[in-house]
């Protein structure tokens, strides 16, 4: 199943499309968490320091675990209204 | 309660109009209602705007606008609440967002419809990307502290 990972906004811009990463990917590179999601897709490009994130549409911190079905997303600070 | 994403215009004032007829087993029951209608400026930041594009995160805003709604009508008892977002293209003098609150009193709808519009500002998924009269486009990085 893999884990879907999303970006948003200013996001999008910066780190590209979504990403689908498989089971096997997952244990390859020994993605355990949101921050290992991050470093693993963000090739070097530096994390900015106000990035929100969300798994399965919750708010949560970057030292989360995620789990194999589990939705990422990053995005930057919300400006709806 | 009612949560609604719009990718077309509307009109907030007959949509609550509509929106109140539906609601006819409160009738007697509330004596206030509280609303909010914010509209695009055509202005930002010292620049003319003369466009906006309205992103948003679908699943996640409409379960993020649910809690808050939730969560307004444990803690201000609310009988009835609605709100509308837009997304997409807007145009200057185009409403943005319908937030609605029927409470038995005003002071639980004055700060109940407060309350949802600033969690709303501060934490559903929402990001506007302004086109200026210049051509240029660029992404609104924060809003403004409503309190």
């Amino acid at each position: 199943m893999g884990i879907a990972v999303k970006f948003f906004a200013s996001m999008r811009d910066l780190m590209g499309d979504d990403r689908e990463l498989d089971a096997q990917m997952v244990q390859q590179h020994n993605i355990k968490t949101v921050d290992d999601i991050w470093n693993y897709c963000a090739e070097g490009k530096e994390r900015p320091a106000n990035v929100l994130v969300a798994v399965n549409m919750d708010y949560v911190g970057g030292s989360t675990t995620v789990k194999d079905g589990d939705e990422v997303a990053f995005f930057p600070p919300v400006t709806g209204g | 309660m009612s949560v609604v994403i719009l990718s077309e215009a509307f009109n907030p004032w007959l949509l609550l109009e509509e929106y109140q007829q539906k609601m006819s087993e409160l009738d007697g029951k509330y004596g206030a209602t509280a609303v909010f209608v914010g509209t695009m400026r055509d202005f930002n930041e010292g620049d003319n705007v003369s466009q906006m594009f309205l992103e948003h995160y679908p699943g996640m805003t409409e379960k993020h606008l649910e809690k808050i709604c939730t969560q307004a009508t444990a803690d201000y008892g609310l009988l009835e609440s609605l709100v509308v977002h837009r997304v997409g293209e807007i145009n200057p003098n185009d409403p943005i967002v319908l937030v609605a609150v029927w409470t038995a009193h005003r002071k639980q709808a004055f700060e109940a419809c407060r309350e949802i519009m600033e969690d709303l500002k501060s934490r559903a998924p929402f990001w506007k990307k302004e086109q200026l009269n210049t051509g240029k486009n660029r992404w609104v990085e924060k809003n403004t502290k409503g309190y």
